[in-house]
């Protein structure tokens, strides 16, 4: 009987007009109605934090703190004892990512992508004096905007959380977040810390300013602010007030919160946090898991959205035959991301961002938990974890004597599934989620008084509602139960055929979710419509009420409560883990499952006619034996017992092809924002998931230049990549190789394709000329500034200031002391002739004219200033400036004594340099050996690498392709491609992966179609489009999944 | 005394001519042999040590054992060591109607509208573009000049690619009716790549294959009012556009329907099942996977790029160099076309070679750039393959026209004219040869 008394305090404890803060500034509409928020719960088992549990617990709370928690602690005096016997209590949840409060959006950016259709806004239009980008926004403080949002507030708390972190999520570098609770109160009372955190993406978000264009863009710009920001520090005259600049130098105080939402971008923020000394908290994507290592690798604390994707509709083979593997493997191994967090032991929060509706966030965790995660680490994830990595733990996070009291009340073990959320306390505020329901399971007897007399029954409540009612016989019975409100009703059983039990007695209707799922609802089983109903209220261990039986009499009856029901949990079985198919690296087709990943191996093949690039020319019937990486010699009669030999007979051995100009395996190209962007780099936006790099070892391509586009007269800085393929952004790059840069001339970089016109400047060549000559004379001002600087700074008495460091002008600079070399984009002999001119003027040379389709007309004074040359074999007559192109072009460069190069520009011919090549045999007669040279050695000279590639000689890098016949054949095919002794295609096991590919494509297509018949919500099958980026030169097409990046929205 | 012409004759003049000066051939006066040739008749025959006999503009005869008369009045052309084909076909072509793609002032190939039966490409047929002589040079002297559109674009035509007007041009006018399916595939909406991806699925509220299929029944239903005013036997009011595809009803006129995924495919079968049309798949990317379908309705294919890349990342990476031999192998009836608009056409001998190199035999590959084209086209009476009887469209190259590696093209008649070889990219070729002296030394400088 006790205990039902005490429940009833607990019922009625709660309601929230009984307590309130009071803020002695604000004034009183009434009398004032001071309370302490004294309580004791009692009799808990009670979780202070992942760690530490402890049973008959004591929680003492007042003034919404806690004062102390231990184990049978006495109930102080003047305190509210609540009984939370039965009860478990949790610390709450504390969300870092959270928009909470924040006005919202409107999302008026350009998304991302230079756009030679759109007129640039070259300036920013935010007003007041900040900083000169749109999108760099420190100044803008969430608690500013902060409004109290009870809609966004309840349906978090149902979710378990009682205090978040909040930001507004707009711009790359955001400003500052605050931490508040979840509390229904003024906003001055549930702002724990009005600047929490500084926030960052590589998202512009709204901003409408051109730059950045690009992902690299927004890389190079928030590492120049840094610089700028560091700068501004001395109060630079001539920067007079930058309030952006001021706020980012006042947020680096705070923990750093990156939202970089992939795998990749996780860790190019990472370096970005490296190269200025910060550790980023990173917001993740869903794909991290792909990348588990690389994630350890950061040493960052993530927080990870829980919105795994749905299964697709693909019963439809025609819908089915557009969605990729990778995203059919991904959706079957994205639940599996948070538990290969926990398993790699990488510190990490969970967060209810990124979900459709907060309300998935229990079924969503669940889900993550069904795939591995441990119910410790999911607890330490929403509780301690963000607290500690927000520096805020003496708050939030658990349930210890001086922090705040923020802590749910439920009905069993957090995570299992019958368990459901009763309360959520906040600031010692108790909000409920959900009724008590399940204290009023047990034995009961229930009295019904009609015209007819007194009629008992026996009355039995258990878990979920389900009832058994019975008097003689069994009875039809469904129990209802809203708040302290009570239905009832039941009917003798129909007659019917129906084996064991008794219908509705014992429903087999499961709980919908854990904590915060449906309370008891409709039974399935339907009462005929003539059953005797009865309703009335609970009031602790008798009930009482009125109704109507099955002819229309009135009623009245009690319940009295004989025996309570005893708690059961879950009985903790541990389900097995879903069984899903194997990671590749990367998650693609083709990719290299964990043990398959190609070695370097001792390979020596024999008896091949092998093209040397060297003095030795082709030597027929000889062997190559690669060792370590190297080649280790070139000859007849080879042998190395520890080689695996490769029968070469009648095949052709030479040097991997090197594809000078390309744009393939990079999440961005084109920054175009401004005319001279030489801060940008290929290099941080390296993308190993482009199944395009698998596609050109295919064709025989061991190296690819990746250039920046040619959007603008100074581009980026270049990649020069190994085709690695399966290794990460890092394993891609070259090693040690001198960067280059992209510049260009002509028609794109005047805009001339755009139906706007062109406001950027220049319009003209005249004008190209100009940016050129204007970019190098403020370079040799930097470059002299610098010099001086570091002449004198150590002197005595001097005062001067370190110059405003510009990673702009430091790679032009890099440029005049010869240590990045250019590869310029241009086509007519006008502008080639004035780069040069302009290069000579400066002191500078143009290393490579690439595209270059008029240097014939001035190969003589190409080779005059020392440039080099990359061309297309026969390409013509897309635009005017290529009026002249003629397919001669390379033979008569090659044969006024140029270094000529014959490059992609497109993945699709990359695949078939080789014939490119031989077309200069075709247009111009250059010997069979000069055309190879066209496309290994040549490319290597210019891109300053034929120290290790472009030859076969021992010593210089294994990479090699093995051909099925004469490799400027158009029947040739590469038998194997090798880069530093390492076979990446294989034409037999490429066949072989073929297969598996259909198996496993088959494989999940079953898998997903099974998910749509079982009931679980599908998508429409969604088309894997593939986007691609090209210099925005010319228009090839490349099918009907391919999206070119530089599209129209 | 016979008069030996040696195909580098018509570089050796340092004629340092504009193209303006080459002019289309005359009429074909004597009679010509092409003798000791390996000859290559389109029809999967090879004739080593062949001739062929030309006369009025005829193949008269071909074979192993023609004799050739001794006359001064006779033109015999030595081709011994080199390859002898019939004048490869560009079935799909922007030809003349493009100048320079990034010009909007030098297109004339797409007219405003989604439905354009009436519009014919013909007419527009620019005969002195200078892209047309470098086709020449790669062995193509025919090309089905093709409008393009949002929907029916409007008629093609086959022209030959030596002439001083669109009229001379002419091979066969207004062979085909051209029609542009629409993708019927959902395209994410908004967004673009590198700044993490984009927005997600289709705006919700558009179906784009029920729009699609929409589309394509509304011209169904157009070719059933066509039928039915052309079943009356006169009208109150001429409808050009009825007008314009009375020989499509009729099987005068093919009808072309460009489309790649197999729901376009199955679409355009049902203007087979329908009207009875003589349907041609232009594009065909995904066509491998309906090839018995396509063999059932008598429904050709023209492979528009066989350089390409694989429609899906999970394809075999060669997949689009396959295809062809997939479709041959089904006995569909196919050709090749090269639709690349940075070479314009000029490789689309090595299309069908990367064909051959994937599992077609050579002399398949070399039909599907001849014979089955001009079957697909419906000139197969006239041209297509060296059979007696046909126009003498020929071309005679160094070796394998099928590969870059040996395909140097010396001599070709079109209807038996001798033409001129020479364009743009020679004549510029040699004036900088000139300017740098890079013949000094060599024979003949």
């Amino acid at each position: 009987m006790r205990t039902f008394l005490k429940l009833l305090a607990f019922s009625f404890s709660g309601l929230s007009f009984l307590q309130t803060f009071a803020q002695p500034t604000f004034p009183e509409n009434g009398v004032a109605d001071p309370r302490q928020g004294y309580y004791a719960f009692t009799h808990a088992t009670l979780v202070q934090h992942a760690k530490s549990t402890i049973t008959n617990a004591t929680l003492i709370v007042r003034d919404g703190k806690i004062i102390s928690v231990g184990s049978g602690l006495p109930v102080p005096i003047g305190a509210v004892e609540i009984d939370c016997t039965n009860k478990f209590m949790y610390p709450s949840f504390v969300d870092l990512y959270a928009e909470y409060g924040m006005p919202a959006q409107q999302n008026t950016g350009r998304g991302g992508g230079f756009n030679f259709a759109q007129q640039p806004q070259l300036e920013t239009a935010t007003k007041g004096p900040f900083g000169w980008n749109q999108a760099i926004r420190p100044e803008v403080n969430a608690y500013a905007s902060f409004s109290i949002n009870d809609a966004q507030a309840k349906s978090m708390r149902e979710a378990g959380f009682g205090t978040v972190l909040t930001h507004v999520r707009d711009g790359i570098a955001r400003g500052t977040g605050a931490l508040v609770t979840l509390a229904n109160e003024k906003e001055n009372l549930v702002v724990l810390k009005e600047k929490a955190s500084a926030h960052y993406s590589f998202s512009k978000g709204s901003s409408t300013q051109s730059y950045p264009s690009s992902l690299m863009g927004s890389i190079s710009l928030l590492r120049q602010t840094y610089l700028d920001a560091e700068w501004y520090k001395n109060k630079p005259a001539s920067e007079g007030v930058n309030l952006s600049l001021k706020a980012f130098n006042e947020n680096r105080s705070l923990p750093q919160v990156f939202e970089a939402g992939d795998k990749w971008n996780d860790l190019r923020a990472d370096r970005i946090g490296d190269e200025f000394g910060t550790q980023y908290i990173i917001k993740a994507g869903q794909n991290e898991y792909q990348r588990i290592r690389e994630m350890k690798s950061t040493n960052a604390t993530f927080i990870l959205p829980l919105n795994f994707p749905l299964a697709q509709d693909v019963e439809d083979p025609n819908d089915a035959r557009f969605v990729s593997l990778g995203d059919m493997k991904h959706w079957e191994l994205a639940p599996t991301m948070v538990a290969a967090f926990e398993k790699e032991g990488i510190p990490f929060c969970l967060t209810t961002s990124d979900l459709k509706s907060v309300s998935q966030f229990a079924t969503a965790l669940k889900k993550a938990m069904e795939y591995g995660l441990s119910e410790t680490a999911a607890l330490e994830a929403l509780t301690l974890t963000p607290a500690k990595t927000l520096g805020v733990a003496d708050m939030v996070g658990t349930l210890e004597a001086g922090k705040l009291a923020n802590f749910l009340i439920t009905t069993g073990p957090l995570f299992q599934d019958k368990t459901q959320l009763l309360h959520n306390w906040i600031q010692g505020i108790k909000y409920t989620i959900k009724e008590d329901a399940g204290s009023i399971n047990g034995t009961y007897t229930l009295a019904v008084n009609g015209p007819g007399g007194t009629e008992q029954f026996t009355l039995e409540v258990k878990a979920g509602g389900a009832t058994t009612l019975y008097a003689k016989d069994t009875l039809q019975s469904k129990l209802s139960v809203d708040g302290k409100q009570i239905k009832f009703s039941y009917a003798p059983i129909a007659k019917r055929t129906r084996g064991g039990g008794a219908p509705g007695a014992d429903s087999t209707r499961r709980p919908t979710g854990g904590f915060g799922g449906r309370g008891m609802g409709a039974m399935t089983e339907q009462l005929p419509v003539t059953a005797t109903r009865l309703s009335g209220l609970v009031n602790g261990s008798s009930w009482n009420g009125i109704g109507t039986d099955s002819l229309g009499n009135p009623l009245s009856w009690t319940a009295s409560l004989v025996k309570a029901g005893e708690y059961k949990t879950d009985s903790s079985k541990r389900k097995e883990l879903p069984v899903v198919g194997s990671l590749t690296y990367p998650l693609l087709p083709f990719g290299w499952k964990e043990d398959q990943r190609p070695k370097s191996e001792t390979l020596l093949i024999k008896n091949a006619t092998v093209w040397t690039n060297e003095k030795d020319g082709i030597l027929k019937e000889s062997d190559v034996l690669i060792k370590n990486g190297k080649i280790a010699a070139v000859g007849k009669n080879l042998s190395d017992p520890s080689a695996r030999v490769i029968d070469g007979t009648g095949k052709h051995v030479t040097p991997g092809i090197i594809d000078e100009h390309s744009h393939i395996a990079a999440a961005s190209i084109n920054e175009g924002g401004q005319s001279v962007s030489s801060e940008v780099r290929i290099g941080d936006n390296l993308n190993p998931d482009d199944v395009n790099i698998y596609r050109q070892l295919s064709g025989g391509v061991t190296t690819s230049h990746i250039l920046h586009g040619s959007a603008n007269v100074i581009g980026g800085q270049t990649q020069l990549l190994k085709l690695r393929w399966g290794g990460n952004d890092e394993d891609l790059k070259f090693r040690a190789w001198p960067g280059q840069i992209k510049f260009a001339l002509g028609e794109n970089v005047k805009r001339s394709s755009s139906p706007l016109g062109n406001n950027r400047y220049p319009d003209t060549r005249m004008g190209v000329e100009q940016v050129l000559v204007d970019a190098f004379t403020r370079a040799k001002d930097y470059q002299r500034a610098w010099k001086e600087y570091d002449l004198n700074k150590g002197k005595k008495g001097f005062t001067g200031t370190a110059p405003r460091r510009d990673l702009e002008l430091d790679a032009l600079v890099e440029i005049l002391e010869k240590k990045r070399f250019i590869t310029c984009h241009s086509y007519v002999q006008s502008e080639i002739n004035s780069a040069m001119k302009v290069a000579e003027q400066m002191g500078y040379t143009v290393n490579t004219f690439t595209h270059i389709l008029e240097g014939y007309k001035v190969a003589d004074k190409m080779l005059k200033h020392g440039a080099f040359v990359s061309t297309f074999s026969d390409w013509w007559a897309y635009k005017m400036e290529v009026e002249d192109a003629i397919p001669y072009n390379a033979a008569i460069m090659q044969k006024v004594g140029l270094t000529v190069a014959i490059n992609s520009d497109d993945a699709e011919m990359a695949r078939r340099l080789n014939q490119e090549a031989a077309k200069i045999v075709k247009y111009g007669g250059v010997t069979e050996e000069e055309a190879l040279k066209m496309v290994t050695l040549n490319p290597a000279k210019m891109l300053h690498v034929d120290e290790k590639v472009g030859s076969l000689k021992p010593g210089k890098d294994g990479d090699i392709v093995l051909w099925s016949d004469h490799p400027l054949s158009i029947y040739a095919k590469s038998i194997y491609t090798i880069v530093d002794g390492t076979i990446y295609f294989d034409r037999a096991k490429d066949e072989q992966m073929q297969k598996e590919i259909d198996a496993e494509r088959l494989r999940l297509v079953r898998k997903m179609n099974g998910e749509k018949r079982s009931g679980a919500p599908t998508i429409p099958a969604q088309p894997s489009y593939q986007f691609m980026h090209t210099c925005s030169d010319h228009g090839h097409s490349h099918g009907l999944l391919v999206i070119d990046a530089d599209e129209t929205k | 005394m016979k008069k030996i012409f040696l195909s580098i004759l018509c570089l050796s003049s340092l004629l340092l001519s504009a193209q303006e000066t080459v002019l289309p051939a005359k009429g074909q006066t004597d009679p010509i042999y092409i003798i000791n040739a390996t000859i290559h008749t389109g029809n999967g025959q090879v004739i080593e040590k062949g001739t062929i006999r030309v006369e009025g503009g005829k193949i008269l005869a071909v074979g192993d054992n023609i004799p050739v008369p001794r006359s001064a009045n006779i033109q015999v052309v030595d081709a011994a060591g080199k390859h002898v084909y019939p004048g490869l076909i560009l079935p799909t072509s922007a030809l003349g109607l493009v100048e320079i793609s990034a010009v909007r002032a030098t297109q004339d190939v797409r007219e405003i509208g989604d439905l354009n039966p009436n519009v014919r490409a013909l007419v527009a047929y620019n005969s002195d573009s200078k892209v047309i002589n470098t086709l020449r040079s790669n062995g193509i002297l025919m090309a089905n000049v093709v409008p393009q559109g949002n929907f029916v674009a409007g008629s093609s035509s086959l022209v030959q690619l030596d002439a001083w007007n669109w009229e001379d041009a002419a091979y066969q006018a207004d062979g085909a009716i051209h029609v542009y399916f629409p993708s019927l595939m959902a395209r994410p909406s908004g967004g673009r790549g590198g700044m993490g991806g984009f927005g997600g699925p289709q705006a919700s509220g558009s179906d784009p294959v029920k729009e699609g299929l929409d589309k394509i029944e509304s011209f169904k239903q157009f070719l059933r009012e066509a039928k039915a005013y052309h079943a009356q036997p006169t009208h109150e009011q001429t409808n050009l556009k009825f007008e314009a595809v009375k020989g499509l009803l009729n099987k005068k006129q093919k009808l072309f329907v460009h489309g790649n995924t197999v729901k376009q495919l199955l679409a355009a079968l049902d203007f087979v099942q329908e009207f009875g049309v003589d349907l041609v798949i232009v594009g065909g990317s995904e066509s491998y996977q309906v090839a018995d379908l396509l063999k059932k309705y008598n429904v050709s294919v023209i492979l528009q790029q066989p350089h390409s890349l694989p429609t899906a990342e999970d394809d075999d990476v060669d997949q689009p160099y396959k295809t062809a031999a997939a479709l041959q192998k089904a006995g569909v009836l196919f050709s090749i076309s090269d639709d690349d608009s940075q070479t314009r056409g000029r490789n689309l001998a090595f299309n069908a070679g990367t064909a051959a190199a994937y599992g077609l035999s050579k002399e398949e590959a070399l039909a599907a750039i001849t014979l089955n084209t001009a079957k697909i086209i419906g000139v197969a009476d006239r041209t297509g393959s060296i059979e007696v009887g046909k126009d003498a469209n020929i071309v005679v190259s160094d070796g394998d026209i099928l590969d870059m590696r040996s395909s140097n093209v010396t001599f070709a008649l079109i209807q038996g004219r001798k033409i001129d070889l020479t364009d743009k990219h020679k004549l510029l070729n040699q004036r900088f040869e000139e300017k740098y002296e890079l013949n000094k030394g060599k024979k003949g400088f």
